[in-house]
């Protein structure tokens, strides 16, 4: 376990050290959510319906943001075959490279998200909805972003093809996560899709590692 | 052993005993790098194996690397954003050394009043010997070295030597790639035609 946190405590150091955090991430949020006004027209109404959706979708944007980091920084110096040569699996480093993920960015981002929902007009009510679906999606979207991240090893522009790996994997969270919040709204049963997000996202945790050290081995071979 | 379509090394055998070291030469491109590699598992040979033996018992070739081998590649392994000494201490933790160990091998290494910077501040050389600290801190059995003198003066290149020596004489095993001649007695063994 210590060769667990060893790897868990370093990822969250690197990630403030060499990206400012969560900041990024949160930032580009910001950024998106207030042009969408200046794009639809600042009606209230209009708006306070599209912001539940609107606001899940460029969630999981703005978590694709920092995925390039999370891999390619080991690959590039060399960390990555010192990594390997350690006490822990690589399994066991991806799951913790996924957790520091979602602890430095997917829960800041989550925290953000009932905030931007409020602030294009939605009732704030929807506050424990929104961040229980940030907090459970942004583990679908950090593990698996993380294979997107491992796969594109070695490639540049990795950013872009992470991207194109991943958003289709992306789907399903982003259905059962904007589902929930819609049927909160609407006052119908938003247990269901929590579940089925829930689901989603222990498969992906479960699962993801797996991968994720598969496509690593294969680049430093 | 081969690379894409390319075989690089065939028909190769190395027993390397407790206490001893190895040079291996050839040309650029010969299969040195490869070769350590293999050994330390990053790479699979496309034949024959690696075996690691405890006297008579052989070790899991996982276990084997994951406890009793160091590699030094080309690259140091270093976040040029974070100070010397978190990555010196990370390096140590994660290969099974101390704390104390960690600040002892930096002493040693005279890496002593650069721990506070950081790694972008330093040279290659220094970043080398930050390097080389987690084998002195982190007692493991086997050295793989690709061409650890290249970026080291002369000076460092005598305490890394009395380093190695230490170390065959504790009974580690040494298997270094290196052009210019190592600080220590070794076998040479050619590879690559």
């Amino acid at each position: 376990m210590s060769g667990f946190s060893l790897i868990l405590r370093r990822e969250l150091a690197l990630s403030w050290a060499g990206g400012g955090g969560p900041f990024l991430a949160l930032g580009f949020y910001v950024a998106m959510a207030s042009l969408l006004p200046l794009a639809l027209g600042a009606d209230p109404a209009r708006m306070a319906g599209i912001a539940p959706g609107f606001a899940w979708l460029v969630l999981a944007l703005a978590s694709l943001l920092s995925l390039e980091r999370m891999f390619e920084r080991d690959f590039e110096d060399g960390a990555l075959d010192l990594i390997a040569l350690g006490p822990a699996p690589l399994e066991m480093t991806a799951l913790a490279k996924g957790l520091a993920q979602w602890i430095a960015i997917a829960a800041p981002l989550a925290l953000l998200a009932p905030v931007i929902v409020a602030a294009l007009g939605a009732p704030t009510r929807l506050t424990p909805i929104v961040v229980t679906c940030g907090l459970i999606g942004g583990l679908s979207f950090c593990f698996l972003g993380g294979v997107g991240a491992a796969l594109s090893l070695g490639s540049r522009r990795g950013g872009v093809l992470i991207a194109l790996i991943v958003l289709p994997l992306f789907t399903p969270p982003v259905i059962f996560g904007a589902g929930a919040i819609e049927a909160f709204v609407a006052g119908l049963d938003w247990r269901t899709p929590l579940l089925l997000l829930c689901a989603y996202s222990l498969g992906a945790t479960a699962l993801c590692p797996f991968a994720m050290a598969a496509a690593a081995r294969n680049a430093i071979s | 052993m081969s690379r894409g379509d390319r075989p690089l090394i065939t028909d190769f055998s190395l027993t390397l005993n407790a206490g001893e070291a190895v040079a291996l030469a050839g040309r650029n491109g010969a299969g040195k790098t490869s070769l350590l590699r293999a050994i330390a598992g990053l790479i699979r040979p496309s034949g024959g194996r690696v075996v690691f033996r405890n006297g008579e018992a052989e070790i899991e070739p996982d276990d084997a690397v994951a406890r009793d081998t160091h590699l030094i590649g080309h690259q140091d392994g270093l976040k040029l954003s974070r100070t010397a000494w978190d990555e010196v201490l990370f390096q140590v933790l994660w290969s099974g050394g101390a704390t104390e160990a960690a600040k002892a091998a930096c002493e040693r290494l005279g890496l002593g009043r650069l721990l506070t910077l950081q790694v972008r501040k330093l040279s290659a050389g220094q970043r080398r010997r930050l390097a080389l600290a987690r084998l002195a801190a982190s007692p493991r059995s086997l050295w793989l070295l690709d061409e650890p003198l290249a970026p080291l003066d002369q000076d460092q290149r005598a305490v890394f030597g009395a380093l190695m020596a230490e170390h065959l004489a504790h009974g580690g095993l040494i298997l270094a790639a290196a052009h210019d001649p190592l600080p220590i007695e070794a076998r040479p063994v050619e590879i690559g035609g």
